[in-house]
């Protein structure tokens, strides 16, 4: 079994009030950190932890701390990204939702490091009731003089607030989601400046995944050394995955960074295997946007080698034969799933989703939908497959912000990995646009 | 023909409600409020935001209309036509397809006589909405009917115990800013 140092308590009765969680060790981390080290030493404290964001992009929050600008007389802020909305990723609204006091302790604890007088929670607005028990949870820290003035007698202040989203995935890039937060459309910004240096109101500013947040509570408690002796080189610590798919216990999963791929898909601790008896196909391994992987690859290493739930192994070869740990959202196709199909409805949400500023996106996006569209539904040509290619390469690199990238991958990927099953959707187009068709090797359709 | 339309008026309670989220910012960032806003407004005036309440928005922020219109049409949790008495939102995105989204879409259009995209039933109470990924992928497939959600919806004894629910819902849910024990206006006004 591997150690819980944020869920451990997940399933307590009443952990959502502060009387419970605190009876559960909750706040040491925030006495701790006010009463006996300098905001200095506490970000050296993450730092020494070797965590890394846990929003998807894996950038070391220490060191992303020590960007932060800090001219004299000016306010800076800690925003909290809770806008998860990749698809397969679903781990921070669980965490929010049943450990509302441990968010509010990382952010606590967080700002004190940052000198941030003022912090938010940006959440997605479709969690309006996990806003709620937010709310009520920072109504009971400030009753309890953990928020407000003078908090525990340090002279330190923080209040501490939640925003609710509109429903756009753009959001959760940190600078459109500073935009939104500034009341205006979510349109990336152009970068420099970063928001270190210019943030939410132009003021220098820090935007950490929830989840990151979270995992400052164990590192103060615990210590930065003692963190990282947990995982596998230079992934420390522990991880939620959520699991979804055609999994027999999906859900989320705290591990140790450094699970093989294999103990997590099939052993009773964790997923279970996949449902109805079935054989696995495809893996994607971290949320929507990262590359999808056939069984052979997302089980080994292109050396050959178990691979591991950590940013190193499950990175290794490159996109030609890897893919990324991204946020963790891990979600299981078995053998009944139609590659076009599925690629077909990942396109269709990027395109949904993008907020139309950069053409390549704005118009990428969309047309690779199309093609997919017409593929699946057995109009495709041929030339369409290398078009699909074509297109993700013109949109990868030329936005303002990633998620061009994020919908270009994964058609790249699935191309690249499953051409065979483009090709039977153009050669077999009929039984293609069947409900329910799939391509199997060998197997004729019925 | 000429339609007189009455002003719309936040209750005391959103106004108290209002005020409280405007302390949230610097006061030269008003602004900032307008998301918690619009929620606000879309809970209190029947499930949309029309244009008179997104002026109403405006004037209690303190900003041009046309800053509240740009935004409201960006967002997708906004809407900006009439809604049936219950939006059910239904999750589309990868993970739901897998676990039978598709399928739950046709079964709600089949049962409720309510097609997505379009106009709410026949009886008023149904909008169905597809949308993008809810955050809930373990538990698909799923849908949202205002702040709740509805998961593992694969088999119909699961759709039909979530219409029943809705339908036998007299009075809304009471909305948090409201004092809570007193009934709510019936139905979505």
């Amino acid at each position: 079994m591997g150690r819980k140092l944020l869920t451990e308590h997940i399933n307590v009765e009443g952990i959502d009030t502060f009387e419970v969680y605190r009876k559960h060790g909750g706040y040491r981390s925030v006495e701790k950190a006010i009463k006996t080290m300098t905001p200095d030493e506490v970000v050296e404290e993450v730092k020494k932890s070797g965590l890394r964001g846990r929003g998807g992009a894996g950038f070391p929050t220490g060191m992303k701390w020590s960007f932060l600008a800090k001219p004299e007389g000016v306010p800076r802020y800690l925003v909290c990204n809770a806008d998860e909305s990749e698809p397969g990723t679903f781990k921070d609204r669980q965490l929010m939702s049943k450990l509302p006091h441990l968010l509010i302790e990382g952010m606590i604890t967080s700002s004190y490091a940052l000198g941030a007088n003022t912090s938010y929670i940006y959440i997605r607005g479709e969690l309006l009731y996990v806003l709620r028990i937010l709310e009520k949870a920072i109504a009971e820290a400030y009753a309890n003089g953990f928020l407000g003035k003078n908090i525990l007698g340090s002279g330190y202040d923080l209040d501490l607030h939640v925003h609710p989203g509109g429903g756009a995935y753009i959001c959760g890039e940190e600078t459109a989601l500073l935009e939104s937060l500034e009341g205006k459309r979510g349109n990336p910004r152009n970068k420099p400046p970063f928001p270190a240096v210019q943030g939410l109101y132009a003021r220098p500013t820090v935007v950490n995944n929830v989840e990151s947040i979270a995992a400052v509570v164990p590192i103060i408690n615990e210590g930065g050394d003692e963190y990282a002796k947990i995982g596998v080189g230079r992934s420390t610590g522990t991880k939620l995955i959520s699991a979804c798919g055609h999994l027999n216990k999906p859900g989320i999963y705290e591990i140790e960074l450094g699970v093989p791929v294999e103990e997590f898909i099939y052993s009773d601790e964790y997923c279970g295997g996949i449902w109805k008896g079935r054989q696995l196909k495809a893996v994607v391994a971290g949320g929507s946007s990262v590359p999808i992987l056939p069984t052979e690859l997302i089980l080994k290493t292109a050396a050959g080698e178990n691979r591991l739930m950590t940013y190193e192994s499950l990175s290794d070869g490159g996109f030609m034969t890897g893919t990324m740990l991204g946020s963790g959202g891990f979600i299981a196709m078995d053998e009944t799933t139609c590659i076009v199909r599925n690629t077909w409805n990942f396109s269709r949400f990027y395109h949904h989703e993008s907020c139309g500023q950069c053409s390549p996106c704005r118009e990428g996006t969309g047309w690779m939908e199309k093609v997919l569209h017409r593929l699946e539904h057995g109009h495709g040509h041929m030339e369409d497959i290398d078009l699909l290619v074509s297109v993700a390469k013109q949109i990868e690199g030329n936005t303002i912000c990633p998620l061009g990238e994020a919908a270009a991958w994964p058609v790249a990927a699935a191309v690249r990995h499953f051409r065979h099953e483009f090709e039977w959707h153009v050669t077999h187009a009929k039984e293609a646009a069947q409900p329910g068709a799939v391509y199997r090797p060998g197997a004729v359709l019925a | 023909m000429e339609t007189t339309t009455v002003k719309p008026q936040f209750s005391e309670a959103a106004q108290a409600e209002i005020k409280r989220l405007l302390t949230h910012y610097p006061d030269d960032r008003r602004k900032s409020a307008l998301l918690p806003i619009l929620h606000i407004a879309q809970a209190e005036f029947g499930g949309w935001v029309s244009p008179e309440v997104q002026d109403l928005v405006a004037e209690v922020i303190g900003i041009k209309p046309i800053e509240v219109y740009e935004v409201s049409s960006f967002y997708t949790m906004f809407n900006l036509k009439p809604v049936g008495k219950h939006v059910l939102e239904i999750c589309r995105t990868g993970p739901c397809m897998l676990r039978g989204s598709d399928e739950l879409t046709a079964h709600l259009e089949r049962i409720t006589g309510a097609k997505v995209a379009g106009p709410a039933s026949a009886d008023g109470l149904f909008t169905l909405k597809e949308v993008e990924c809810l955050a809930a992928c373990g538990f698909a497939p799923i849908v949202q009917v205002r702040e709740k959600y509805y998961e593992q919806l694969d088999t119909p004894e699961a759709v039909d115990a979530m219409l029943t629910e809705l339908r036998n819902q007299v009075h809304r849910p009471a909305l948090p800013w409201e004092e809570t024990g007193l009934p709510n206006a019936v139905a979505n006004n």
